[in-house]
């Protein structure tokens, strides 16, 4: 684990508590929670968090060799299969630790943002089995572009909160979350989606993801007799990146990749507040966003851009506040692939190891076709989540592009029904981080 | 150190009103309205593109604001330009604190040594204190977090004003009040900015708390009406601060077309008859709270 302090607020110069007044007793009350039940496992919180995440959650995931990707790339590569943890992505890891942890508090209502809704469902399967009420919120547009996940999350019974203000994407789901909390803050747990946020949230979030890197880092001297060279994880939020590699953090041979989503390109327009990508440890700027001081994407005035990325769950302004420090202390290595490379990975991964991965995590598996010379003789790569989520985007978006690597689509053609006729244009906003249920 | 003058002789009428909304001629215009219908102390909305502790009124303004162009420096044009004497006060987010005036020094030593050379909230402040702004209110920003602007705040002069919710008692009110000048921001309900139809019981015991403090109190959250100031004012309060009533009126006028002066006389009519409700308030009271 990084060595840190429980009840230091900040990493470096970043993270702290940057919120409404009427939040900090709710904030430190949290604080308290977290020390006592997370980190000293007062009332057997955490055997209970690992029991139900062994018996509900199916941990612990595999370490498997890549046999095709080995051989591509005549290094030994490792994936962590977080995709077949419950609900396809990593998202349970936190979901489910912060809903039993407002159960242990006797908080009686759960509420949550989600963009595209992988974050939303994995809090509402998390609250269903946990048998407490749940309200996500979510941007109106991406309601009506992501009616699967809004369905999974009705079914769990949850309520789905439209946000209707702004221009209706993550920023603004995470900002109404905020602001519902800040009103019923005496009985409602927030439970924040990433490790971003005020203070505790960003260690809280980690130590629940942390899972991950555990296990791996066992896995991979069980099977390989020692550390990897490399660690590879996509980074939105950075729930997953920070899970991964929590446990490698001090063996300071093993280089960690965060890999961000370069986009369409890492030029902003300033003009319009546009940034058309999401690599914020790339290319941003330190700020204050959402509770929390961490590298932006912002314009000169300090105004936050809209982000892009052809992956939902990558597309956020902020990251979080441990990363931005790790980078800073050039312990974390910040890198970005374009959305046209992480396409072409999702299609590399689904053919030659039949494994469909979300588009947030093949923007991991982009870094190591065009630097797996530089990554050392054996990699660990996050398979954060599963991509079925992501079929139509990848559908229309592979119809956009002449990829050779793409699968030949036509046969919608002769049954008379193109495969992109449903599709809807621009790209939803996911939930921070980079896993997909 | 200033801004409690503003509360001394009688109960004060704060309005809000977001710079720039829904453009700058007629912000200007509106802003001098509500210095005519009796404002004791303006607080102008500085726009955040996230403003995490408003509700939808302000939140809309605040879109309106930023879509007709408002950005740090133009907001500082605008309040050079205001022809008011009251005094004012920037109710703004840290972000754009932290980062004005600095994004040059902050590339050169980028490329220089690798790490931002930020020098907080200090250019902000500055260029506040030269253009007239005499306070700031800053929503996100906890007193954990302060010390900086405080210090800043310190050398040019300005008042530096907190926010006590609901929830803030014992130690961390104290921590508080040690850093707060010129009036303390009292909400008077748990949630976001909004007016609302009734005045909530919170108030009084927020006030309660708050009354061996020898510091002004202003609350704000939820008031409307002259009625709601006038019971607020009688409970004890110093000053009322309103904003989304009068954003409100703003936006109505924006919707309908109306004209610019039309829009003004209505929000004059409105603070006057605010204005007015605080005076009653003050003459119910058997012993103004005042030292």
């Amino acid at each position: 684990m990084s060595t840190d302090d429980a009840h230091d607020p900040k990493f470096g110069e970043y993270g702290g508590q940057y919120v409404p007044e009427a939040l900090m007793p709710a904030i430190e009350e949290l604080t308290d929670a977290y020390q006592r039940y997370v980190l000293e496992n007062e009332d057997g919180f955490m055997d209970e968090f690992r029991e139900r995440l062994a018996d509900f959650g199916g941990r612990p995931t595999p370490l498997q060799y890549a046999d095709q990707l080995s051989a591509r790339y005549d290094t030994d590569v490792y994936l962590k299969r977080e995709d077949l943890l419950h609900g396809g992505a990593h998202k349970l890891n936190n979901a489910l630790g912060q809903v039993l942890l407002a159960k242990y508090m006797g908080k009686e209502r759960i509420i949550a943002e989600t963009g595209a809704g992988q974050h939303g469902t994995a809090t509402a399967m998390a609250a269903a089995h946990l048998d407490m009420p749940c309200e996500i919120y979510m941007g109106e547009t991406d309601i009506a572009r992501q009616r699967p996940n809004v369905f999974r999350m009705r079914i769990n019974g949850s309520e789905v909160n439209p946000v209707t203000v702004g221009r209706g994407t993550l920023k603004e789901a995470i900002s109404e979350t905020m602001r519902d909390w800040a009103t019923t803050v005496e009985n409602t747990h927030y439970v924040i989606g990433s490790i971003v946020g005020p203070h505790p949230f960003p260690k809280m979030v980690r130590d629940f993801q942390a899972v991950i890197s555990e296990e791996a880092r066992e896995q991979a001297i069980e099977k390989t007799g020692g550390l990897p060279d490399s660690v590879l994880a996509c980074a939105g939020g950075g729930s997953n990146t920070m899970g991964t590699f929590a446990h490698f953090v001090d063996d300071t041979d093993v280089d960690l990749y965060a890999v961000e989503a370069g986009g369409s390109s890492l030029q902003v327009d300033e003009e319009e507040g546009v940034a058309p990508n999401s690599a914020t440890l790339s290319t941003g700027d330190e700020g204050v966003l959402h509770g929390a001081r961490t590298k932006l994407l912002q314009d000169s005035d300090g105004q936050i851009m809209e982000s892009h990325s052809v992956s939902a769950g990558l597309d956020y302004a902020g990251v979080g506040p441990e990363l931005a420090h790790l980078v800073d202390e050039d312990r974390v290595i910040p890198v970005n692939v374009d959305d046209d490379i992480a396409l072409e990975a999702f299609h590399r991964l689904s053919q030659d190891e039949g494994i469909i991965p979300a588009l947030e995590t093949a923007h991991a598996f982009g870094y190591l076709e065009e630097h797996h010379d530089e990554v050392g003789d054996t990699v660990v790569v996050n398979v954060s989540g599963r991509g079925d989520k992501d079929l139509e985007t990848v559908i229309e978006e592979t119809s956009k592009r002449d990829l050779d690597i793409a699968p030949d689509m036509s046969i919608f053609d002769s049954v008379g029904r193109s495969p992109t006729s449903q599709s809807s244009g621009d790209e939803p906003r996911d939930s921070v981080g980079g896993g997909g249920l | 150190m200033g801004l409690e003058r503003a509360f001394a002789d009688e109960p004060a009428f704060v309005p809000y009103l977001a710079a720039g909304d829904p453009n700058y001629e007629a912000s200007i215009e509106y802003v001098e309205a509500l210095a005519r219908g009796g404002a004791d102390v303006i607080e102008l909305g500085l726009p955040f593109s996230e403003p995490i502790a408003e509700g939808k009124t302000i939140q809309n303004a605040i879109v309106r604001s930023l879509e007709a162009g408002m950005t740090p420096d133009r907001f500082f044009e605008f309040v050079e330009e205001l022809d008011v004497d009251v005094p004012l006060v920037c109710m703004t987010y840290y972000n754009l604190i932290y980062q004005y005036g600095d994004s040059e020094s902050r590339s050169d030593s980028e490329n220089a040594s690798g790490e931002t050379a930020s020098e907080g909230p200090r250019p902000f402040v500055e260029k506040a204190a030269a253009v007239g702004i005499e306070g700031l209110v800053v929503p996100d920003l906890p007193a954990e977090e302060a010390g900086p602007l405080r210090t800043a705040c310190d050398e040019f002069g300005l008042d530096l004003v907190f926010i006590v919710a609901p929830t803030t008692k014992g130690d961390r009110l104290e921590r508080m009040l040690e850093q707060v000048s010129g009036y303390v921001y009292v909400q008077a309900r748990l949630g976001v900015t909004g007016a609302r139809e009734d005045v909530d019981d919170a108030t009084e015991e927020s006030l309660a708390r708050l009354s061996d403090w020898d510091v002004p109190k202003a609350v704000g959250f939820g008031i409307k009406t002259g009625d709601h100031a006038e019971r607020i004012v009688s409970a004890g309060a110093d000053g009322v601060i309103v904003g989304s009533a009068l954003v409100d009126i703003v936006a109505e006028g924006h919707e309908n077309g109306d004209p610019v002066d039309e829009v003004a006389d209505r929000l004059e009519a409105k603070a006057r008859e605010l204005k007015d409700g605080a005076l009653r308030g003050a003459a119910e009271r058997p012993q103004p709270e005042r030292t």
